[in-house]
């Protein structure tokens, strides 16, 4: 089962519920595809023992072999390529791989090399084991690497997927294939309008997904009267506390400070396995 | 004309906030939202929209149902896994127009995709430019040069001599595309484990692009001891620590009510940032004498 947690914002507790989720499961892993920024790792502190590289596959113009038709940069949607006059320019950074440059060349003039754009670390975490990407810095692709964290899910186990920030394309990569996604969101104006386009996101990948309020206790009634009109299940409250926020700070586990925590997250993961009986029942 | 970025490397940490009271003490300025992906300063800078243009991004691939003959051929080639089942996905679709090459029937083409909007606008601090990508829309590095654009378009024959860019978390593209080119960069941060390991990482993107960089924490009261680490940080680094922002409840009371604290605030929180604008504003004009 594949479980992930985001969120419309950065800040709003999300590595603090995929961590304390996974601490309180057994036979669980947690996976970190907020690749820009993994923190899991500050609450969980792994010991590493694998490292893969991701790599990208770029274009190497064997310039021996090229016309300097220009064919390829006309072609490549990103300007990854430029023809000079007898020189050809590549920027990788620019560059997705779709590989169109080398199909399209007629002199067979163009292949592909790798170039890493970042890194997929493996470890365990007492009981948890513990997967997370990290992209390398000045990459503007995170993507690829999250594909690559997302290559080591285990299907026996449950899978708590940390999602990046937002809802630009990493967090749709991140979601898509969950069983159930865990949006968290502040009791806020702000709170609540990233959570109206989150759902938005929810509702077009047709995931079933639920609310977890952070910070609980200081803000408005708004977050719970769109809930309701909107028919979004509010699964669990965590308070608005200055002790929460010193725990966070430390990078100390919630459950660890405070085991009797561990009960609200199970009790949220059940939820959510009966929600998803529920579903499949229905239809 | 001078540009100055408020980033954080992780969302929540005060970065809205900060250049909301940017954009109220600065004098002559545009303000511009470069969070395309939750743009949030609209909610306390309450702009009126003048007017709003749709913005394409990126292509997608289309295909024409008659012309396919099911050969298969565009689904063996995509490497994005964008083509299951002979149809396009088009959250997964890149527009790299591949498919479209390879197509023997010339049954795919690439169309411009709608990935969002931007708005020209105006509040009683300057005029605004903002965004919005639609959801789970890529390429917003390209919406936030576009926005930038905007921006410098109002500033021709203007008499503003200041941008102020309210940058987008992360470390990836959007945030690449809102520091290109700006001539100061201020990270906003908090005393927290991950703020470290966050603000390492976005001061690792300023440096490889060169530029300026200046540190404020905030909350910085919250963890002395992290604190305290940040403040070494940048010692060693040679960064300047600019700001230290004390936790203070009129902060988040001012945003409930979708406020500026300076406007509404003298408490300790309000009078560090005047504090900080005076030095960032010197650090920003100084160059030019
Ligand atoms: S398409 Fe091939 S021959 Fe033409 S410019 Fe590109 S690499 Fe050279
Ligand atoms: S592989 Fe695709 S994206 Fe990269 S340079 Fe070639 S055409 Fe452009």
């Amino acid at each position: 089962m594949i479980i992930s947690v985001a969120s419309g914002k950065g800040g709003t507790g999300k590595t603090t519920i995929a961590t304390n989720l996974a601490l309180s499961l057994k036979n669980c892993q947690y996976v970190d595809c907020d690749v820009e920024e993994p923190n899991g790792y500050i609450f969980l502190r792994p010991q590493i023992q694998e490292s893969k590289t991701v790599y990208l596959p770029v274009p190497h113009v064997h310039l021996e072999k090229c016309s300097f038709c220009g064919k390829c940069a006309e072609f490549c949607q990103f300007n990854a390529l430029a023809v000079a006059k007898e020189n050809i320019l590549i920027f990788p950074e620019l560059c997705h791989g779709c590989g169109g440059c080398m199909v399209i060349c007629p002199n067979s003039a163009i292949t592909e090399e790798n170039r890493s754009i970042g890194v997929v670390e493996k470890g365990k975490a007492s009981h948890l084991e513990f997967v997370q990407g990290k992209l390398n810095i000045g990459e503007p692709m995170a993507t690829p690497v999250v594909r690559a964290v997302k290559d080591e899910i285990d299907e026996e186990k449950i899978a708590i997927l940390d999602a990046s920030p937002g809802t630009g394309c990493p967090v749709i990569e991140t979601i898509s294939g969950s069983d159930y996604c865990l949006l968290i969101t502040e009791p806020t104006p702000f709170g609540l309008y990233d959570l109206q386009l989150a759902v938005e996101v929810m509702r077009n990948l047709r995931i079933p997904f639920g609310i977890i309020v952070n910070r609980w206790g200081e803000g408005d009634s708004q977050l719970e009267d769109y809930c309701l009109k909107e028919n979004i299940p509010i699964l669990l409250k965590i308070p608005f506390s200055r002790d929460i926020a010193m725990l966070y700070s430390k990078g100390i586990p919630l459950v660890q400070a405070h085991p009797h925590w561990k009960a609200n997250f199970l009790k949220l993961f059940e939820g959510i396995e009966e929600r998803l009986g529920e579903a499949t029942h229905h239809h | 004309m001078k540009q100055l970025t408020i980033i954080s490397g992780k969302g929540g940490t005060g970065k809205t906030t900060l250049a909301a009271c940017f954009a109220v003490l600065a004098e002559n300025k545009i303000i511009v939202d470069t969070d395309v992906d939750a743009p949030d300063l609209h909610l306390i800078l309450h702009p009126t929209i003048l007017s709003q243009e749709e913005f394409s991004g990126a292509k997608i691939a289309v295909k024409d149902k008659n012309k396919c003959t099911k050969c298969g051929k565009c689904e063996e080639i995509c490497r994005f896994n964008a083509i299951r089942d002979l149809k396009i996905d088009y959250l997964r679709c890149e527009g790299c127009g591949v498919c479209v090459h390879i197509c023997p029937e010339e049954a795919i083409t690439l169309e411009d995709k709608p990935t969002g909007y931007i708005y020209n606008s105006e509040t009683k601090y300057g005029p605004m430019i903002h965004a919005r990508l639609k959801a789970g829309m890529e390429t917003s590095g390209k919406l936030v040069t576009e926005v930038r654009n905007n921006a410098r378009k109002i500033s021709e024959g203007g008499s503003y001599n200041l941008i102020i860019l309210d940058g987008s978390p992360g470390i990836g593209c959007p945030v690449i595309a809102s520091l290109a080119g700006t001539d100061l960069a201020l990270v906003v941060t908090e005393p927290t484990l991950s703020g470290l390991s966050d603000l390492k990482r976005i001061v690792g993107v300023a440096e490889h692009f060169k530029i300026e960089t200046l540190v404020c924490i905030n909350k910085y009261d919250i963890n002395l001891k992290n604190a305290q680490e940040i403040k070494e940080f940048c010692e060693e680094k040679g960064i300047k620590l600019v700001g230290m922002i004390p936790f203070d409840p009129e902060v988040s009371r001012a945003l409930a009510q979708g406020k500026v604290v300076v406007e509404v605030s003298n408490g300790p929180a309000a009078q560090a940032i005047h504090e900080l604008w005076d030095v960032v504003s010197r650090c920003l004009f100084h160059s030019d004498n």
